[in-house]
């Protein structure tokens, strides 16, 4: 047993669990949205998608030092959205130039080409990071009010209301886009087809550069994210967090946006519920450090069990 | 067998004269040419899954580490320390020969072969990639956390003193390095090298046999094309599973024997990158060309230790001393990175690739205009 933790009403306690798995389940949401975007095009698990959420913390981390140095009057919260927008500014060129000259070349080769290429990339940017910024822990300077707010007993933060909000905006606009625009029917249209589409006057070419794009403005924010809600900045950050996320798309149903968006959140609770409970469950077998392992379980379950995933299309052979 | 010519009688004696040339430049230089050695039967065995089957496994080093880790606790002191009843029966710590202990490991590493290779059975490309990478990382948190409440695999410190090879009762450690046996007197890690060299050559001996055989052909026909395979009555099920056990026993075998040459393991050694490193010298290789792999490796393996000695030097010449940007560590990071992408980019079936022996003015269908079809990279599986 945890020595030090507070004793709670198990009731708060369950909300509080409740609330940790919805703030970190809309970070693996939008992330996921970046894997299934692509995926649903193109077929392609963007394996270096979670690094492009690390360079995008790093670019912000970079972003708020500068401004911070050259502007020390500057707002936290100015900062904080200046950093974001680095964030995007650096991530979705990023991406387009790995989809470009990484990915584009083996459009029709087989798919062990692409996915080893992705392996690769997602390599290599943590290497080219590494050399920039150290293989240190940095710290993210703490922008916006450190209080938590304390309601009933439950806890959160202002780092953990701005992602729920922002996380929240994100996904609504989203839909809108994909449901009501011209641009978002292209996208659906391509999903579903992509020779049709570009039968139809569609440039598959453009949809992909934009699903590569979105995803990677998504990663550019999750990124900042997570940098500001764990105040740690760190080369290899992208990796559990992009498998995690990867395991919500196809939880959801990968190639499925709203998929994505409801495995996010589901795959939070999971963890956080799982991590809370797991230690008295078991006797103090397993501890919460195992918490990891809850993505990878579920992964494969779903896999196992239920491969369309809660809202998509098949993704298992049948034997 | 083909028959042997002059080449190749030059090669082996090449071979096996090669550590007391290397080693006059420094046994480190020797410990290279081993460590290379065990980077090619893991690269052999994931070969085996990859190359041959198909199956695209990003967690194969759990079975390294499976391997590495039932050995350790076979050889060593940790279990007579943790638990009373092994102190019991075996108070200096547990010495298993290695005549059990590194055939338990290898089995044991098979059985998990099949128990990690049994959910997968159904998925395509991709999720594959991905479960078994989760099963490399389930594996290796599961060997960093089990030191609390039974302390079996103490935890991130790793498991130390593990009794190295003794062959007819010579230790391969040897006095202060040294060994000696029947009046000759060689260099531990030169001992090692022998007898890396000797269970290689096995392996690639095994991997020939294997691919010729009745197992070897379902392996490639399921691979190129699984619907048919199945259709010509080939039980796909056992067959996938087979080829993740055989792969998982030589990747628990060379563990074993890393273990005993380290003579200490811990899971930083068993962590994702040490998988994408073990396929990439098979990709780099030639998915599924058994020589091809050994180059793989032999390359993959030797250059970054090589690059070692110039990267710093070539940066301070052009930076300026103490301005190295790139250390060692990084370049082989780098160098691991950027290969695979160039590689798939620019050659996709590997440096030596199994349709070499094609005639070139066959044109098998053609899928784009750039690229020739690479039957071995076909996974046919595509939506219907």
């Amino acid at each position: 047993m945890l020595p030090s933790k507070p004793l709670r009403a198990p009731m708060t306690e369950f909300l509080q669990q409740i609330i940790n798995g919805l703030i970190v389940g809309s970070i693996y949401s939008l992330v996921a949205l970046g894997y299934t975007m692509v995926y649903g095009i193109l077929q392609l698990i963007n394996f270096a998608h979670g690094d492009i959420v690390m360079v995008g913390a790093m670019a912000a981390l970079f972003a708020s030092k500068l401004l911070m140095t050259l502007f020390p009057w500057m707002p936290g919260p100015l900062v904080l959205a200046l950093s974001v927008v680095a964030a995007v500014v650096v991530c979705v060129p990023l991406s387009l130039l790995i989809e470009r000259i990484a990915y584009r070349p083996l459009r029709n080769a087989p798919r062990l080409a692409p996915l080893i290429t992705a392996i690769g990339i997602s390599l290599t940017l943590q290497t080219v990071v590494m050399v920039f910024f150290g293989r240190n822990y940095h710290e993210f300077p703490s922008l916006v009010p450190q209080q938590p707010i304390e309601f009933h007993g439950l806890v959160i933060s202002v780092t953990q209301i701005i992602i729920l909000v922002l996380s929240f905006v994100c996904m609504v606009c989203l839909a809108l886009l994909i449901e009501k625009t011209q641009v978002g029917r292209m996208m659906r249209a391509t999903s579903e087809n992509p020779k049709v589409a570009s039968l139809l006057g569609i440039d598959t070419n453009k949809v992909v550069i934009l699903a590569f794009g979105i995803g990677a403005a998504l990663a550019g924010l999750t990124g900042v994210m997570l940098a500001a809600n764990y105040s740690l900045v760190h080369f290899y950050m992208g990796f559990i967090p992009g498998l995690k996320a990867f395991t919500a798309a196809v939880l959801g149903g990968i190639g499925n946006v709203y998929g994505a968006m409801f495995g996010g959140l589901i795959l939070g609770l999971v963890e956080s519920l799982g991590a809370g409970y797991i230690g008295p469950l078991t006797n103090d077998f397993l501890g919460s450090h195992y918490q990891d392992i809850f993505a990878f379980v579920v992964l494969i379950a779903v896999l196992t069990l239920r491969p369309t995933g809660l809202m998509g299309e098949r993704v298992a052979d049948r034997a | 067998m083909k028959a042997i010519k002059p080449v190749h009688l030059a090669l082996i004696l090449v071979l096996l004269i090669l550590p007391p040339i290397v080693g006059t430049a420094g046994g480190a230089w020797v410990r290279i040419l081993d460590f290379a050695l065990l980077y090619i039967l893991l690269a052999l065995g994931l070969n085996i899954v990859v190359g041959f089957a198909g199956l695209l496994d990003l967690g194969f080093i759990a079975f390294y580490a499976v391997g590495a880790y039932l050995y350790a606790l076979l050889s060593s002191p940790h279990l007579s320390e943790q638990f009373a009843w092994i102190a019991a029966m075996s108070p200096e710590g547990m010495h298993v020969p290695i005549w059990i202990s590194i055939p338990i490991a290898g089995l044991l590493a098979g059985v998990f072969g099949i128990l990690l290779g049994a959910p997968t059975l159904k998925l395509r490309g991709d999720y594959l990639a991905i479960v078994t990478l989760g099963f490399g990382e389930i594996v290796r948190i599961f060997l960093n956390n089990l030191n609390a409440p039974v302390n079996i695999t103490n935890g991130p410190q790793g498991i130390s003193q593990i009794d190295p090879i003794s062959v007819l009762g010579v230790s391969l450690a040897g006095e202060r390095g040294v060994v000696d046996f029947w009046g000759f007197s060689v260099s531990s890690v030169v001992a090692y090298y022998y007898l890396f060299l000797i269970l290689t050559a096995v392996a690639i001996l095994v991997c020939f046999r294997l691919v010729d055989s009745r197992i070897g052909r379902a392996w490639v026909a399921i691979r190129e094309d699984e619907i048919a395979a199945k259709a010509m009555g080939i039980n796909t099920r056992n067959m996938k599973l087979l080829a993740f056990s055989a792969g998982a026993v030589f990747g628990g075998i060379s563990g074993s024997l890393f273990a005993s040459f380290q003579g200490f393991v811990s899971p930083e050694s068993f962590t994702l990158f040490e998988s994408i490193v073990v396929l990439a010298m098979v990709v780099l290789g030639g998915l599924g060309n058994i020589w091809g792999v050994v180059i793989g490796a032999a390359m993959l393996a030797a250059i970054p230790e090589a690059l070692r000695l110039i990267v710093i030097p070539v940066q301070e010449a052009i930076l300026g001393p103490g301005n190295a940007v790139i250390d060692a560590e990084v370049a082989r990071q780098l160098l691991y990175g950027l290969a695979m992408v160039v590689i798939m980019l620019w050659r996709p079936s590997g440096l030596i690739s199994s349709v070499a022996n094609r005639p070139k003015g066959k044109a098998a269908v053609q899928t784009t205009n750039e690229e020739p079809v690479v039957p071995e990279l076909v996974t046919l599986n595509a939506k219907i």
